[in-house]
């Protein structure tokens, strides 16, 4: 792995945001927000950089400190990691804009928070660092970095809702990070190696590497939300302050898929087997329904799109299920895997910004109304069509009609599942777009309607409206370089490949 | 038995002590308490593996991670408390308002 192109940027894209946020501690209010804004758009900058860089020169590794890798730590950016780092920039600089605008149109009344920018840098190299890591104890540290300052994020308002939510979020953040970290000691302990690379090859099937796979898959469902884990995402995720629900949303819970996905690909391949990925699906559809479900009965936005997540965090697990090969198929004759890989990365695009978009107009609607009850959106069309736009096309994404990212996500996922002869997974794809067509024109529906009595409309500044407009378009626009960005996800060595089944020789597989 | 897996075992046992508690017990302190008795079976995990293959020295790389994670355990514990502190100040309450 070494001898690939070494690069400073992975360690810029890591240290920069570390730096601007520490740096951005020593102003007051005022100085505090505009050194987190530069530092904001200055990361955004890099990682387009880094990401033009990988496209141009393809994987690029930077090695700490000139210390090789046994001992040292390597950062590696394959196009895999390119594309979310991407991505992160992508819909963290939007974020980064609308909440310099929302927490200055608050700042009369002692909503301007500037704590936000250190703790959102923080977030941001974290991010970074998960997708450029490349053993596993480093994973758990950028988890740690990644969790903490998120938790911290969410109680940002300091109301008590938003504490007990951020209590909740921290604990369930906290045993999942240590079991995780438990599975992390038994590999270690049975091969001496935590580099992602050398474990793939140096493992080898038993009790000790199911229970490793089994507690490092259960800790990273707790993190990402996943059903039935899911139980701390809606109450943090709705009683955050706008833009960083929308953080959360879009970027936190990606960052534990993104090591689930590598993990299972990449390390776990000895030691899966097609049991393991249905029953991984299965949580996955009951995700999609449940959350979903959840979302059509909540009577508050912010509940809705947080219910929202929940279902749409349920579509990335049930890729896994495709990517496991049922016995006897081989990854050579498997042409579907290219279809579930490209349905989890327009999924988690698709995702990111959409439900982004939907988190910002949410907060827009609370500045102008004070609260969220969906019932008082009545006659937003008139008072605010950019934001009803907004709404209207994520919303679109969410559901999954074309020409959206999330169509091509969907579509690409049920071409999947036909192609594998999986059908079972189909209705629970199609019964999750019926019920997301259901919350979402539930809320447009009111949207439209004449208003029933007389509420007062505060003013909200132009440009929130038109963060969350782009936002909205940008998970339509991603579709466009679809054939491009596939042919160049497929130069990373993981994209595309399965794990094979384990016939004989694994027999503990079998949970 | 060797003495690793004695550790091991016990290692186990602690893990699974503190999952129940986390989920058991309702009361905040207990449920932070929970958490840090399930990084004490972690880091001993870590730790009885350093001497695990009869070597004449002891692994370093576990101590290194050990300290790093206790170090992450102490904040993550830290920030729980202060949450808890905060909760208890403006309501009173000591657990969860829907698991009385």
């Amino acid at each position: 792995m070494t001898d690939l192109p070494t690069s400073p940027l992975p360690a810029l894209l890591v240290g920069l945001p570390i730096l601007m946020a520490t740096l951005s501690l020593f102003f007051r209010t005022r100085g505090k927000a505009l050194v987190g804004l530069v530092g904001c758009l200055l990361t955004a900058g890099l990682s387009f950089i880094a990401f033009a860089e990988v496209t141009r020169r393809g994987t690029l590794i930077h090695i700490l400190g000139g210390w090789d890798p046994p001992l040292g730590i390597l950062l590696r950016m394959d196009p895999l990691a390119a594309v979310f780092i991407g991505m992160t920039a992508a819909v963290g600089a939007f974020i980064s804009l609308y909440a310099w605008w929302y927490f200055r149109a608050q700042e009369s009344t002692g909503g301007a928070f500037p704590l936000f920018w250190p703790l959102w840098l923080f977030l941001w190299a974290g991010l970074n660092g998960l997708f450029l890591s490349n053993d596993l104890f480093n994973l758990f540290v950028t988890i740690e970095v990644i969790g903490i300052s998120a938790v911290a994020l969410a109680v940002l308002s300091g109301k008590v809702a938003a504490l007990f939510a951020g209590l909740r979020y921290l604990l369930a953040a906290i045993a999942g990070s240590m079991a995780y970290l438990f599975g992390v000691a038994l590999l270690y302990g049975s091969t001496g190696t935590l580099d992602i690379g050398l474990l793939g090859q140096a493992l080898e099937p038993g009790p000790a590497t199911t229970f490793a796979l089994l507690v490092i898959t259960l800790g990273l469902m707790i993190k990402t939300a996943s059903f039935p884990f899911h139980f701390w995402l809606p109450p943090a995720h709705s009683s955050a302050l706008a833009p960083v629900s929308a953080l959360l949303s879009a970027l936190v819970v990606k960052g534990t898929f993104y090591i689930l996905l590598r993990l299972w690909t990449e390390v776990f391949g000895v030691s899966l087997t097609f049991a393991a990925g249905q029953l991984i699906g299965l949580a996955g559809a009951a995700a999609v329904i449940w959350g979903s479900w959840q979302a059509f009965m909540q009577t508050n936005l912010k509940l809705v799109v947080a219910h929202s997540s929940v279902a749409q965090l349920g579509y990335l697990l049930m890729i896994f299920p495709l990517l496991v090969l049922a016995p006897g198929v081989t990854a050579g004759s498997a042409d579907w895997l290219s279809s579930a890989w490209t349905a989890g990365v327009y999924q988690v695009m698709a995702h990111a910004f959409a439900k982004s978009s939907f988190f910002l107009s949410a907060g827009i609607i609370i500045m102008a109304l004070g609260h969220d009850r969906i019932e008082s959106l009545r006659d937003l069309a008139t008072r605010m069509p950019m934001t009803v736009m907004a709404m209207g096309l994520a919303g679109v994404s969410l559901i999954g009609l074309p020409p959206s990212g999330g169509f091509m996500a969907k579509w690409m996922l049920l071409k999947g599942i036909f192609l594998s002869g999986q059908w079972w997974w189909a209705p629970a794809v199609l019964a999750g777009s019926m019920l997301a067509a259901g919350y979402v024109f539930r809320i447009l529906r009111l949207a439209f309607a004449p208003a029933a009595e007389k509420q007062t409309w505060r003013p909200v500044p132009v440009a929130l409206q038109l963060v969350a407009l782009l936002l909205a378009l940008a998970s339509f626009l991603i579709v466009f370089p679809a054939d491009y960005l596939v042919q160049f996800l497929e130069s990373s060595k993981i994209f595309g490949s399965g794990v094979e089944t384990i016939v004989e020789g694994g027999g503990d597989g079998n949970y | 038995m060797e003495p690793y897996q004695i550790y091991g075992l016990a290692s186990a046992v602690l893990f699974v002590i503190g999952i129940a508690g986390l989920f058991a017990a309702r009361h905040f302190l207990k449920k932070i308490i929970a958490t840090n008795i399930m990084g004490g079976g972690v880091f001993l995990c870590f730790v009885s593996f350093a001497q695990r293959d009869a070597l004449a020295f002891a692994d370093p790389v576990p101590h290194a991670m050990v300290i790093t994670g206790i170090v992450v355990a102490v904040s993550s514990a830290a920030f729980a408390l202060a949450l808890t502190r905060r909760i208890n100040q403006l309501t009173g309450e000591e657990s969860f308002p829907n698991d009385k």
